[in-house]
């Protein structure tokens, strides 16, 4: 068994006797996602916080209907801030500077893969040609989670990662919306947008940049909501995996750009570093 | 499928057929008979994988093995038709992806890598796999990761595999679908040329032939309405130098298969009858077969004989998507002419329902047809014969089928010299075309029309589509009918 309970098979197992308690069940909604158990629990060192120059938007409350979960079941979700723009390298950089257990050669495989900042000529030295103003990515849900951590921030929750990302320029919910799906699919057909500088796009209805078209962003509870792997099982609505059901109960079928974020998280473990996945943090 | 005689029943009959049998035993007399879940994997390699059309050497009488397979998903841009860019989603860079060959009993280590670059999630799912979703449910894997897992191949047959991520139809839409092999103990039976293909349907948001990069469009794929269906992920990917070859006198074997994801193949060969039909892929031998249906995620084995040279046009029969969204391939046949299986044309003569002999009819002596009094009149008269004969191949507003047929539209080909285009159209034309910058390599037979009707149509054709305005005298085309 994994220890650090983030594969599929090891949160499914507790998916089916904790059901009630899900972040996600659309029924039985908690206003704010407690943090998951199970994690495996950071390195204990105390952190060291670099400056934080990252400014940070009013996301304000309300309800909405999330992807998954039933069509008619919406979730409140409370005000908070977002960081206006992903961590950039130059940012991280500092983090690591500043906490020695989180550079590339001394951390543990259960806290990164052997992907972990791959692309730096070390611990301390961007690759040739990276920007610092490029989204640092190829972090884990780990280390995303102690950078925020250091600042006194967090990981923003699924909900609070998808409310604030369903808005378009001009709207809180453009998710119906052609354009808006279009801006989203496009990106899959543009390759290796990780090196681009964060802040280049038109801010949202929020003041929030980039939440789609550069890099995957973590969220604290991504496992919860779970694509098995398997998408035509996920289909069927006894299943046990998840509790939101799968595809059918997606409240919008044609919503595909969701359906492929969500696929994302899915796939991940929390020690995964990828090279289109990055991070940003939320306060209260 | 599964032999049930026990193991020890199975070898005692062995040894009686071995002790007991002359020379004339039939192969599977000597076929073992153990089931296939128990075969001993003997060993282990490296699968030989290929890109398509080829395929990888036959597995002969080797014994069951431990075969690792590597496959590498690749998100990449290609080009879907000239100046049509695509983003395909591959399993090892291509579509389809490679061709795995296997034999029954052989243990198959499979390890399938997603490369960093990629920004999704896949998985694979093989349908020769005994196990759940076919090991979609084992595979799962984010970018920059690599999963192994294990299988034991048991039933014969040509199996397709594809990924199955959400959205599913997206991802083999995308071109995530191939074909795995697994030959029964001893192997197919030889031929001389193996090759390897599969149609898929891909949608796209702009219209067939809208260049650029074109993204996929999901709607277009829920209704099932494709922009192009191809063979081997792409139009013209059998075509022209990339038609597949074979010699008159030669046994072709074609594992061909049906990505989908949604349409149904009728797959055909024009100008031969395939021998031999594996239905579906599976056990049912079909003969003489002219046309054979491919399901979407199904396979189909075809041998036929080559007999005669030429070019045989392969092809999905539901017509209009050869002709208008790509679904056509070439295999070329080289050697000596066999004029006792197919003659060429012998004669071309007038036929008269009301009861007249049918009498030979050189051209010189056609029909009196009317005369065009002026070039407007040329023009209009022009435009019927084009209608009637040169409509289905160069199509209505000239634009010809991408690596089938030239355009005529804007041609630079045309304008360039109207002696030589009188001379294709009196005489036909074999072999290489450069239009456009495109390359065209097929035939145009010679036309059977009058001196007045090839003036007509030429002049209503350089009147047309932004040609170069020439008016083309009878009296030209006589001229030149007479080299």
């Amino acid at each position: 068994m994994n220890n650090l309970g983030f594969s599929a098979i090891c949160m499914c197992a507790s998916l089916v006797v904790s059901c009630s308690n899900l972040t996600l069940r659309p029924d039985t909604l908690p206003i704010e996602a407690p943090a998951t158990s199970g994690t495996g629990g950071e390195p204990l060192s105390i952190l060291v916080a670099p400056t934080d120059t990252t400014s940070m938007a009013e996301v304000k409350g309300g309800s909405y209907v999330p992807f998954y979960g039933k069509a008619d079941s919406s979730v409140m979700v409370k005000g908070f801030q977002m960081d206006i723009h992903p961590v950039t390298n130059r940012q991280f950089l500092a983090f690591v500077r500043l906490n020695p257990q989180w550079r590339r050669s001394a951390i543990k495989r259960i806290y990164a893969d052997g992907n972990y900042l791959a692309g730096w000529q070390n611990d301390s030295t961007l690759g040739y040609g990276m920007l610092e103003d490029a989204p640092v990515t190829n972090v884990s849900w780990f280390a995303a989670k102690a950078y925020c951590n250091a600042i006194g921030k967090t990981l923003p929750t699924v909900n609070q990662w998808e409310y604030a990302a369903m808005a378009d320029e001009t709207t809180r919910d453009a998710r119906a919306r052609t354009s808006y799906n279009q801006h989203i699919l496009s990106w899959y057909e543009k390759p290796n947008t990780s090196g681009l500088s964060v802040g280049l796009t038109t801010p949202n209805y929020w003041g929030i940049m980039d939440l789609h078209g550069l890099v995957w962003e973590w969220t604290e509870d991504f496992s919860e909501v779970m694509l098995s792997g398997e998408s035509r099982r996920d289909v069927s609505t006894d299943n046990s995996m998840f509790c939101g059901s799968g595809s059918v109960g997606a409240s919008d079928l044609m919503n595909y750009a969701a359906f492929m974020r969500f696929a994302f998280r899915g796939s991940l473990k929390a020690n995964y570093c990828v090279q289109n996945q990055g991070f940003r943090c939320v306060s209260k | 499928m599964m032999n049930r005689i026990k193991p020890l029943l199975g070898t005692l009959l062995g040894l009686w057929l071995l002790s007991g049998c002359t020379g004339t035993e039939k192969d599977a007399d000597r076929k073992s008979t153990t089931p296939p879940a128990d075969i001993k994997a003997v060993g282990q390699s490296v699968a030989e994988t290929t890109a398509p059309p080829l395929v990888p050497k036959p597995v002969g009488s080797r014994e069951a093995t431990k075969l690792i397979v590597n496959m590498e998903i690749m998100e990449k841009e290609g080009e879907m038709a000239d100046g049509v860019k695509y983003l395909y989603w591959t399993f090892n860079g291509t579509v389809p992806g490679s061709f795995i060959r296997t034999r029954i009993g052989d243990e198959v280590e499979f390890h399938l890598k997603n490369h960093p670059n990629n920004k999704l999630p896949h998985n694979i799912d093989l349908y020769a796999v005994t196990g759940p979703g076919g090991g979609a449910a084992s595979s799962f894997v984010a970018p920059g990761h690599e999963v192994v897992f294990s299988f034991k191949v048991v039933n014969p047959g040509l199996f397709v595999y594809h990924c199955a991520t959400a959205p599913v139809a997206m991802h083999i839409a995308n071109g995530m679908y191939g074909l795995i092999l697994v030959e029964p103990e001893g192997g197919l039976p030889p031929v001389d040329k193996e090759y390897y293909i599969m149609q898929g349907d891909f949608y796209t948001k702009g219209k067939n032939g809208e260049p650029g990069l074109q993204p996929f469009d999901m709607q277009k794929a829920v209704d099932e309405h494709p922009d192009y269906v191809v063979f081997n992920g792409k139009v013209g990917s059998l075509t022209g130098d990339n038609a597949i070859k074979a010699n008159v006198g030669e046994t072709v074997r074609l594992f061909v298969g049906n990505g989908g994801p949604n349409m149904v193949s009728s797959f055909h060969v024009i100008g031969e009858i395939f021998d031999k039909v594996h239905v579906e892929g599976g056990d049912l031998i079909n003969k003489n077969v002219q046309t054979t249906l491919i399901p979407a995620g199904g396979a189909t084995i075809v041998d036929f004989k080559v007999e005669v040279p030429g070019t045989f046009v392969i092809v999905d029969h539901s017509i209009s998507r050869t002709f208008n969204k790509g679904s056509l391939g070439m295999l070329t046949v080289a050697g000596p002419e066999n004029k006792n299986l197919y003659s060429g044309k012998q004669t071309d003569g007038i036929y008269q329902p009301e009861g007249g002999t049918i009498q030979s009819m050189p051209g010189e002596k056609a029909p009196a047809a009317p005369k065009a009094a002026n070039l407007a009149e040329r023009i209009a008269m022009g435009k019927m014969v084009y209608s009637k004969t040169c409509l289905a191949c160069h199509q209505e507003n000239g634009t010809g089928i991408p690596n089938a047929f030239p355009p005529l539209a804007g041609s630079d080909f045309l304008n360039a010299d109207a002696g030589r285009v009188i001379d294709i159209v009196l005489h036909g034309k074999t072999g290489e075309v450069v239009v456009n910058g495109a390359k065209f390599n097929g035939v145009m037979p010679a036309q059977t029309l009058t001196d007045e009707e090839i003036a007509n149509v030429l002049s209503y054709v350089y009147s047309s589509w932004g040609n170069k305005k020439q008016e083309i005298k009878p009296g030209t085309v006589a001229a030149k009918r007479k080299h």
